[in-house]
């Protein structure tokens, strides 16, 4: 008997890796159930590329577009949340779904708990303001920084919408610059177009 | 408590997933394999909002894997016990006699629980005495003695 035929009794280690792969959504489903998951990833796809949604058992927390560093938003979920992060994609089956019919225009407002965790308390006034500004409607970030009670704070809005950590389902694609430029956005302008294009507010 | 906290338990997880499962694989049996290394994964979850990360969680998850194999086995033991005969598990039956490993399985499914782990860390997995010894929670001296006594007996029963 010799050394290499024990360890070839494991199997070789690509074997290993694809069958530990098969196994890990029914252990992320396990761990979920088991509520040891403190933060749930799945990555969806939509009209504007892929989604990578983080949902926490309090509710949504992060949505990452294609174009941010998926691991560098990791990293950040597990310092300022938890480190048991995890791909557990039927942790996110509301979310998806209500993600879904948002891109087919058969959802006008969420419904889903978000987790306001990784927002500051200033965002937190901003984004609660944005969330009230509906479907198929614009403001301006001088208009947010009133209903605020900051008329002066136009700046530090946009820096507060910029820090979104749930765009799409916290509207803040739907407040632009006086005067109508689209200005900036976390996932990139043509992202911010086609958000306002899919809900009718930007007409060609 | 030295070292930082820990990287998101995703990248831990896809970083070791594959040797603990090779681990596993012979140190309690393919078909028990699964099952046995997703109870590590649920104990490395339970126990990761305070494990320090000191650059070497992969020593860190196969304790915890070496554990769960010896608990594994004697587990069996015990289910085994009141049965005058050995019952067919799902162990024996992986391999059937006309599979040219079959003779190095059962040799190895002989072995004393200490000494199967011991030996898989060595030859399976390639680790040094001094990380079998931490890893099995023994010293040094017992790691070698493992190894060296398991794989005596694998090489008597298979020539």
């Amino acid at each position: 008997m010799t050394k290499n035929e024990l360890a070839g009794l494991a199997g070789t280690k690509a074997e290993a890796e694809r069958r530990a792969a098969d196994l890990a959504p029914a252990f992320a489903q396990a761990a979920w159930r088991e509520g040891l998951i403190d933060v749930a990833l799945a990555d969806l796809e939509s009209p504007i590329g892929r989604l990578t949604v983080a949902v926490t058992p309090r509710g949504l927390a992060r949505i990452v577009f294609e174009s941010e560093d998926r691991d560098a938003e990791l990293e950040r979920l597990s310092r300022l949340i938890s480190p048991r992060v995890l791909a557990a994609a039927r942790a996110a089956d509301d979310v998806r779904r209500e993600l879904d019919e948002y891109f087919d225009g058969a959802r006008r407002r969420f419904d889903l708990k978000l987790d306001r965790r990784l927002m500051s308390p200033f965002a937190r006034d901003v984004l609660a303001a944005t969330a009230r500004v509906g479907y198929g409607h614009l403001a301006t970030y001088g208009e947010i920084a009133s209903r605020i009670g900051r008329p002066k704070a136009a700046r530090a809005v946009g820096a507060a919408l910029g820090s979104n950590p749930i765009p799409i389902v916290v509207p803040c694609h739907r407040v632009i610059g006086a005067g109508g430029r689209l200005t900036g956005y976390a996932g990139g302008l043509p992202r911010k177009e086609a958000l306002l294009r899919l809900e009718g507010s930007l007409v060609e | 408590m030295r070292g930082t906290a820990p990287p998101p338990f995703e990248r831990f997880f896809e970083a070791n997933r594959g040797t603990v499962l090779r681990f596993l694989t012979v140190a309690v049996g393919p078909q028990e394999a699964d099952d046995v290394a997703q109870e590590t994964f649920l104990a490395a979850l339970r126990a990761y909002p305070k494990v320090r990360d000191d650059g070497r969680l992969d020593r860190w998850i196969l304790t915890i894997a070496s554990r769960k194999a010896i608990d594994h086995h004697r587990g069996t033991k015990r289910r085994a016990a009141p049965v005058a005969a050995v019952p067919e598990g799902r162990d024996q039956a992986v391999a059937p006699p006309d599979e040219p490993d079959a003779e190095l399985w059962m040799a190895v499914r002989a072995l004393p629980p200490a000494q199967r782990v011991a030996v898989v860390l060595r030859h399976v997995l390639d680790r040094p005495y001094d990380e079998i010894a931490r890893v099995t929670d023994s010293t040094v001296e017992a790691a070698r003695a493992n190894v060296y006594q398991g794989m005596k007996k694998l090489k008597e029963r298979i020539r």
